[in-house]
């Protein structure tokens, strides 16, 4: 039993290690089958990379502020059990506010939730973050003002509710 | 004359910012081999699939093509703007602002692509959740949305 428990760590500690090889093997095949293929989808791939190198350095500037100035206490305080409205709305103004990809934000929130965030929370900001601000002139021209108008308040209601659910659901895990 | 207690008090500082950045580095480190694997496979679907191909999908039927719609919208990625270029396209060639709205609203919701890096950073059963529960509330936002367009006509 220990030995099992043990080698399910080690896979957890090495899992993204695993999965980039898993898609650079993924890339070998494609180069077999369309080596243009193969080096479009590079090239893309190195694009966008260079593109969120700016945003990793501001989430490292932002997780090395919550070590040094935020402690569980003052996480727990605002965004953490018993925060209420004042949580909700820190979450999802900071979810509406955060750019850059979605996945360079994990590291960050998990930080948080390790300091007390509540997952309710994490997944509010997650929601939230479909309203982009400097995007909205663009929705605005393809799909008209109106609708713009009238599918935010909506995105802003169903974080809310995602997150409530979640909330419910792990408070009913323990 | 330099206040000993002073002189240690702000060396503990600069080692406790130091140390901040650092371990900072070292969560980023510990994820980005999964942000690279992610970066890598949305290269391969920004350039393996095309907007013909998105449009050729859908079927004309109101529901199904909401549906349709969010789980495109969950397997798709990338910046935004594609999927609102993508979704005034599908619109000119005649798909229902329903499907359009749940694509567009899942596209940054939910994501297959992403899932692994979510699953390894916030938890399996947290991802499993979150993602499921953003494709069905694309699909209720989408519905309240034309709906409430269609009343307001």
């Amino acid at each position: 039993m220990k030995i099992l428990v043990e080698k399910k760590t080690k896979w957890g500690k090495y899992y993204g290690f695993y999965f980039l090889v898993a898609v650079i093997f993924l890339y070998f095949l494609l180069f077999f089958f369309d080596p243009e293929g193969a080096y479009n989808s590079l090239k893309v791939s190195g694009n966008i990379f260079i593109q969120i190198i700016p945003v990793l350095f501001i989430v490292i500037l932002f997780m090395a502020f919550i070590n040094y100035f935020l402690h569980p206490k003052t996480v727990a305080k605002y965004v953490g059990k018993g925060s209420g409205i004042k949580g909700w709305f820190l979450a999802i103004s900071t979810g509406i506010i955060s750019h850059g990809p979605i996945y360079v934000w994990y590291p960050l929130l998990k930080e948080l939730r390790d300091q007390g965030m509540r997952s309710g929370l994490i997944a509010a900001f997650l929601y939230s973050r479909a309203i982009k601000i400097p995007l909205l002139p663009l929705m605005v021209y393809y799909f008209g003002a109106l609708f713009v108008v009238v599918l935010l308040p909506y995105i802003v209601i169903a974080s809310l509710v995602e997150g409530e659910i979640i909330e419910l659901i792990e408070s009913r895990k323990r | 004359m330099i206040n000993p207690k002073q002189k240690g008090i702000s060396d503990e500082k600069t080692k406790s910012i130091v140390m901040s950045f650092y371990h900072a580095f070292k969560s980023l480190g510990t994820a980005l081999p999964t942000l690279l694997g992610v970066v890598l496979l949305l290269g391969l679907f920004l350039t393996l699939v095309s907007k013909q191909f998105i449009a050729s999908v859908f079927t004309g039927e109101l529901f199904r093509d909401t549906v349709i719609g969010s789980a495109i919208g969950s397997i798709a990625a990338g910046n935004p703007i594609t999927s609102y270029i993508i979704g005034g396209e599908l619109m000119k060639e005649g798909v229902s602002l329903f499907a359009i709205t749940a694509f567009i609203v899942t596209w940054v919701t939910v994501s297959i692509v992403q899932f692994p890096a979510e699953a390894a950073i916030l938890g399996k059963r947290f991802a499993v959740i979150r993602n499921s529960l953003s494709f069905l509330l694309a699909i209720f936002v989408s519905i309240a949305t034309v709906t409430t367009l269609i009343l307001i006509h």
